[in-house]
């Protein structure tokens, strides 16, 4: 019986020639990651844990992004105490707000070159399986975890069956990435792969960019996925060429594929060419609908950024429609470039420019609203189009506020129109 | 170990955002957040709970953020058990680590009530509604697991050893 991606990649770093689903194993990491809300705690419990010092002090990234700049006095404590952590520890990883490589964690690491192929990475944050776009495990844990694994290197895993996702064909004009995690999610729900990897394979891959599969790996745990995982093609080792040069050139990575023979819980086909505009309705991301086949909804904000839909390409297409439109009147939208590098890249090419001109509010790079944070919170009653990932009861303010996920191009249009409404719209204006 | 208390019941998909909402977040003090506990879907909560009081909550309990703060609050708030046919794979390993005892069982999801007295014995993994007679029986967890939440979490426990 062969080895899924995912598996062979745990039994790699746990030392083994092979491990089947559910077996308990200890695995040692290549990178650890903490934020300004989880880190706190951790540094608490990492003081208890009598270890020396951290690992190693080039694998741990510390990224103060979900309340920066900071939001309020108790914030900016926890910020401080991140920031005194690091310099006591010698961290290399760490962040600091206006670095030239800061903003939020799941779009940094990447573009700083901490990740490559066959990596195994946790983070404490539940979007740490972002990752595996670029063929590598990562997964999202807590704090506790989070501290041992700084002071060990290594946590235990059980070891997860996978759901193969078989992508054929290609997307159609104005259909993202977003729209087919989305659908996926719609499909077999919020917990559809509990404890699972969702690994992606098929001739469909290719078609995909790698910001693509940063966004569809991103929301794994939206359907309870412990990772979501890509397999390395051309693609792959082009972004390694851009972002983690030096990984590349020492050849500081490993590829590694899934066995031919390997088993999977279940094998779910997708024709690209097949998935619909999708929007997920309050309040859980599984509550999908397609654009068009209901009826008006009005709203009050836009939200385009985050870790899902935060990266130049993002903020490029959003551009591209925005340019010569204006934001209805009454509608406030939010562009949140996903990090510093992000933010610089679009002042260059001219994107900000086009936001200004239509209206939109840019930001720093920050979560801000996305976990109602700040930056865009939300009033009793008021409903929101957000590029984000997340839809829960109260997720982006009052617990009686709505947010409508969706892709990026169907968040532009519904900041144009003040409603739910498709790219297509606006071509037709 | 023993857990004996009123059952607050939920629906399925309980999120970590209706747990401990994500405005609350700038500090991890288990008395703060147990101010707050299931304040977006139970604004009564905190001021109906009990010192052993039981959640029951529908399948994916816990799904979404990988906060700890999660099970710190619902544990600060005096809940002695969580009770689901299935938890969010990050949730439930945070409430190991924080010593919060859970138990999988879809018996007792759908047939205990809102409001009934129930008893637990993590030992054997018997669940007994006292309110209406009838027991249920989740899988205990391993000896070492015990330990953990005996220990208070994952760091009493290492420090224990």
């Amino acid at each position: 019986m062969g080895m899924t991606m995912t598996q062979k990649i745990l039994a790699k770093h746990a030392g083994l020639d092979f491990v089947e689903p559910g077996q308990l194993i200890e695995a040692k990491l290549d990178l650890v990651l903490g934020n300004d809300v989880t880190t706190p705690p951790a540094i608490d419990v990492f003081a208890t844990t009598c270890a020396c010092g951290v690992f190693d002090r080039n694998k741990v990234a510390l990224v103060p992004d979900h309340f920066t700049p900071n939001k309020d006095i108790k914030s900016a404590d926890n910020c401080k105490k991140i920031r005194e952590f690091a310099k006591a520890q010698g961290l290399t990883h760490y962040y600091e707000i206006g670095d030239p490589q800061m903003g939020v964690e799941h779009v940094i690491l990447p573009e700083n070159g901490l990740v490559a192929p066959g990596d195994a990475i946790i983070g404490a944050d539940s979007h740490t399986c972002t990752y595996g776009a670029l063929g590598a495990f990562a997964t999202g844990v807590g704090s506790t975890d989070l501290a041992c694994a700084m002071a060990t290197g290594q946590t235990w895993f059980r070891v997860p069956e996978a759901i193969l996702f078989v992508l054929k064909g290609t997307l159609k004009k104005n259909i993202t990435s977003k729209d087919l995690i989305l659908y996926i999610i719609g499909m077999i729900g919020v917990d559809g792969a509990l404890y699972e990897s969702m690994e992606f394979a098929g001739p469909g891959v290719e078609t995909l960019t790698m910001a693509d599969r940063l966004t569809i790996c991103n929301m794994a745990i939206e359907a309870g996925g412990k990772n979501g995982i890509f397999p390395v093609d051309q693609k792959t080792m082009d972004y390694l060429a851009q972002f983690a040069p030096e990984r590349l050139a020492n050849k500081d990575f490993t590829v590694i594929s899934a066995d031919a023979d390997a088993v999977y819980a279940r094998t779910i086909e997708i024709d690209l060419a097949e998935v619909p505009m999708t929007v997920s309705f309050p309040h859980l991301p599984e509550n999908t609908k397609t654009v068009g086949t209901f009826d008006e909804v009005t709203i009050d904000q836009v939200v385009i950024g985050s870790c899902t839909n935060g990266r130049l390409e993002d903020l490029r297409t959003a551009a591209a429609l925005f340019k010569g439109q204006k934001v209805k009147k009454g509608i406030r939208c939010i562009i949140l470039p996903g990090s510093q590098r992000v933010w610089k890249e679009a002042l260059k090419e001219g994107l900000l420019e086009v936001f200004a001109d239509a209206n939109c509010v840019v930001s720093a790079a920050t979560c801000g609203p996305c976990l109602g944070g700040h930056m865009g919170i939300l009033a009793k009653g008021e409903r929101c189009v957000s590029t984000t990932n997340r839809n829960f009861v109260g997720r982006m303010g009052h617990p009686e506020s709505e947010v409508y996920l969706s892709s990026v191009p169907v968040a532009v249009a519904s900041a144009i129109f003040g409603r739910i409404a498709s790219p297509e719209e606006i071509e037709k204006k | 170990m023993n857990a004996k208390g009123k059952v607050f019941k939920y629906g399925a998909n309980v999120d970590t955002d209706v747990i401990i909402p994500a405005r609350y977040l700038n500090t991890a003090d288990p008395k703060e957040l147990a101010k707050h506990c299931m304040e977006d879907i139970d604004m009564s909560f905190v001021n109906r709970v009990q010192p052993g009081d039981i959640i029951v909550g529908g399948q994916n309990f816990g799904c979404g953020s990988s906060r700890e703060h999660a099970p710190i609050a619902i544990k600060a708030s005096g809940i002695s058990c969580v009770i689901a046919p299935s938890f969010a794979r990050i949730f439930y390993r945070n409430a190991i680590n924080m010593g919060l005892p859970i138990m999988e069982s879809t018996e007792a999801s759908e047939g205990i009530a809102d409001g009934d007295e129930v008893e637990i014995d993590f030992a054997t993994g018997i669940i007994h509604d006292i309110t209406s007679g009838e027991n249920f029986t989740a899988k205990p967890f391993p000896a070492f697991i015990q330990k953990i939440i005996a220990a208070d979490g994952l760091v009493g426990y290492i420090a224990k050893k």
